[in-house]
């Protein structure tokens, strides 16, 4: 599959929310577009990504999984790992590393396929349009089955090692460029007393 | 550098090259003496470490094959991975997180302090705090320890300051931003710390001591050191009298090498040490190396270890700064009125988002994990460690089942959490509680044991060659010219962050080695 990063100018790092505006947004051109299943989203407005990205249509080309597969991956993340603020587009990650472990091992794919039918058949036909009650219903069912570890398992790097999840929760990744945080706020934490200096002596400025 | 010849049988040959290693090998080229340093793993440095959690686990982590088994949280929820240590010149002082705290009196001496405790193989060290203060003070000064030798204690970050408040709060009085080998302001050819929150990833400003970029730099000057990474010894050969003769290793190439010694020191950490003696058992040796007590591979220590993760209403940003920024020491005395023996340390902790996902809790998913990480810029944490018990049944072995890329043997590591740890993990969880919910946290959690960083005690020093590995210079029994310089020596295993005492082992076993050499003793 093809994805194309945006990585947008780094700008000055907003030290209020620690958001980074960088960011790794899984952007396919459309002509190139072949695999057997095309994940396409936007990013809401108002996100904090929206701003950042230069465009706010996402796309994630399958290789071996169908868009009703990865549309179910997808679903599944979201009730193992519900966040508000984090874009469709993560989730779609998901579904993209899934699909390439499937691409890679014949058997990786029938476990997915198996596991994304079975969770269809326990909705009663489309496991992605039932309602949040219900899908966690039918994935705490499935708890620490194989197909269920896969994708828990997949969810820790696929939904949160990326740049989108870190300016969603406000984490700024790499700090080296930037000079670290000796002048960037390290101790600017106001809402509790400054400790004294004989417990936390002053940096050293030469 | 110098290059030695396979042939040549007068060099010391170190495997590893971590606070144990990389300090033994610079202190026997400063006295002269040959060195020929064997690490396993590749050169990186400040420019080549990376800022990204997961990039540089890959980067620097010991990831050959290991199994796990027993009763510890750490088996179910790694079971590939029981300690996150690294495969790197500079071994796991490129990870550590620098806080260099010596061990207290008692410590030397469980046995005679705790008494009898059932399940536990407690021994009194064959040296004593008071031999080893004049040593501490050689290794503080060459690791520029802050609190030591005029050098000013870090400032503290917000992580710290959320620490500080909780902790005086509820009437901790020991509580600052540590004993730290991370420079306050610039010394020995290195800068003051900048804050950048990666101490764990390898210090790209090189202000946290490492091996990698002191000790090892110094002893190449000096023209004695051979230093050869990528190189993984599979095998400690020995003589018919029954010394150690060379060692085998596999080079860059993956071509088997073989070079002669007068004197092998073993530095592969507390796993990979006893896992070589046990892979050099011979006819003459048939259960391992310097072996004949029994006890290579047992008596395995990792520290009784938790942390509590706390949410606050307002903004924290626990990623600034050094990663242990503080600590409190007031739980780090012998008091079993809290219905355990021995002592612990609270030491601020951060994780980035990468592995908090990992790590906050292993294998949890739905609404409750993501409320956490929801709140991530809100949350403080912090790190508990303290003494666990020394068991003979927790041990180091080879499982001949599963074989690594040079056909060696894995090995498995055994662990059953004693009474004691459980006892002081739920009393550190709670006062780790206490502390936050007195800075006035909405929530906390308590996180299970991460992988083992603290390695200890799988060749112990005694003062019996009966029932223990090494005397109390780390010269193993039964071999006099084979050494054990890493954790691997302790006895037993103590509160504090076991760095400092290894390097100060180092300088010690140095000076030894430098005098029996030239007493021909060796």
């Amino acid at each position: 599959m093809r994805v194309i990063p945006i990585a947008a100018d780094s700008g000055a790092c907003d030290e209020g929310t620690g958001e980074v505006p960088k960011l790794d947004l899984p952007l396919a051109r459309r002509e190139f577009l072949k695999g057997s299943g095309i994940l396409m989203g936007t990013i809401a407005i108002g996100s904090p990504l929206a701003a950042l990205a230069p465009s706010p249509v996402w796309a994630v080309e399958l290789k071996v999984l169908t868009k009703a597969e990865g549309d179910a991956l997808m679903k599944m993340g979201r009730t193992l790992y519900p966040h508000k603020r984090l874009a469709d587009a993560v989730y779609a990650l998901l579904a993209k590393d899934l699909d390439a472990k499937a691409a890679g091992d014949a058997a990786t794919a029938t476990l997915l396929r198996d596991g994304i039918a079975a969770l269809n058949s326990a909705a009663g036909g489309n496991f992605a349009r039932a309602n949040d009650k219900k899908r966690l219903e039918i994935v705490k069912a499935i708890e620490g089955q194989p197909f269920f570890a896969t994708v828990r398992g997949q969810c820790v790097t696929s939904l949160y090692d990326n740049d989108m999840a870190y300016a969603t929760f406000g984490y700024p990744g790499s700090a080296w460029e930037k000079g670290g945080y000796i002048t960037r706020g390290f101790q600017d934490l106001k809402w509790l007393p400054a400790p004294p200096l004989e417990a936390s002596p002053k940096p050293w400025f030469g | 550098m110098a290059k030695f010849d396979m042939g040549d049988d007068s060099v010391v040959v170190i495997i590893g090259s971590g606070a144990g290693g990389g300090t033994l090998a610079n202190e026997l080229c400063q006295k002269g003496i040959k060195v020929v340093v064997l690490e396993a793993g590749g050169v990186q440095s400040s420019a080549s470490f990376i800022n990204d959690e997961w990039k540089s686990f890959v980067q620097l982590a010991w990831l050959d094959p290991r199994t796990t088994s027993g009763s510890w949280r750490v088996a179910k929820d790694f079971s590939g991975l029981p300690a996150w240590i690294c495969k790197t010149v500079g071994g796991t002082t490129t990870h550590w997180a620098g806080a260099s705290l010596r061990l207290q009196e008692h410590e030397f001496k469980v046995k005679t302090t705790y008494g009898d405790i059932p399940g536990a193989n407690l021994m009194d060290w064959p040296v004593t705090l008071k031999e080893l203060e004049p040593w501490y003070a050689k290794a503080e000064d060459k690791m520029g320890v802050t609190r030591t030798n005029g050098i000013p204690g870090l400032p503290g970050n917000n992580n710290f300051k959320v620490m500080y408040s909780g902790a005086t709060k509820l009437g901790y009085k020991d509580v600052h931003t540590g004993n730290m080998a991370i420079n306050s302001q610039p010394r020995d050819g290195r800068g003051r710390c900048m804050q950048l929150g990666f101490c764990f990833q390898g210090c790209k400003s090189g202000a946290k001591w490492s091996t990698l970029y002191t000790e090892i730099p110094k002893a190449e000057a000096t023209g004695n050191l051979d230093l050869r990474p990528q190189s993984h010894v599979t095998r400690i050969e020995h003589n018919e009298a029954g010394k150690v003769t060379g060692v085998v290793y596999f080079d860059k190439d993956g071509k088997e090498q073989r070079q002669k010694a007068r004197v092998v020191c073993v530095a592969g950490n507390s796993i990979e040490t006893p896992r070589l003696l046990l892979l050099s058992a011979s006819n003459l040796f048939k259960d391992g190396l310097a072996n004949s007590s029994g006890q290579v591979g047992r008596n395995y220590m990792r520290h009784m270890t938790g942390s509590v993760y706390a949410a606050f209403k307002n903004p924290v940003h626990m990623y600034r700064g050094t990663t242990m920024a503080g600590i409190i020491r007031d739980e780090a005395h012998h008091d079993t009125k809290r219905g355990f023996a021995g002592g612990y340390e609270m030491e601020t902790l951060s994780l980035g988002i990468p592995f908090m996902a990992a790590f906050l809790n292993p294998g949890g998913w739905g609404e409750d994990f993501s409320w956490w990480m929801d709140r991530y810029t809100n949350l403080a944490g912090m790190w508990l460690v303290g003494e666990d018990m020394p068991r003979e049944t927790n041990r180091v072995t080879l499982n001949t089942n599963v074989k690594d890329k040079w056909g060696s043997p894995v090995p498995n590591v055994h662990f059953d959490d004693h009474d004691n740890d459980i006892a002081m993990r739920n009393h550190a969880f709670k006062q780790g509680e206490r502390v936050y919910q007195a800075a006035g946290a909405i929530r906390t959690f308590r996180t299970p044991p991460y992988p083992s960083t603290h390695n200890l005690g799988t060749c112990r020093m005694g003062a019996s060659a009966k029932d223990s590995v090494c005397n109390a210079y780390g010269q193993t029994h039964d071999i006099p010219n084979l050494f054990i310089s890493d954790g691997s020596q302790f006895t037993t295993g103590g509160a504090e962050n076991p760095t400092l005492t290894i390097v100060t082992l180092a300088i010690r076993q140095a000076d030894h080695i430098a005098r029996q050499m030239s007493a021909r003793a060796l």
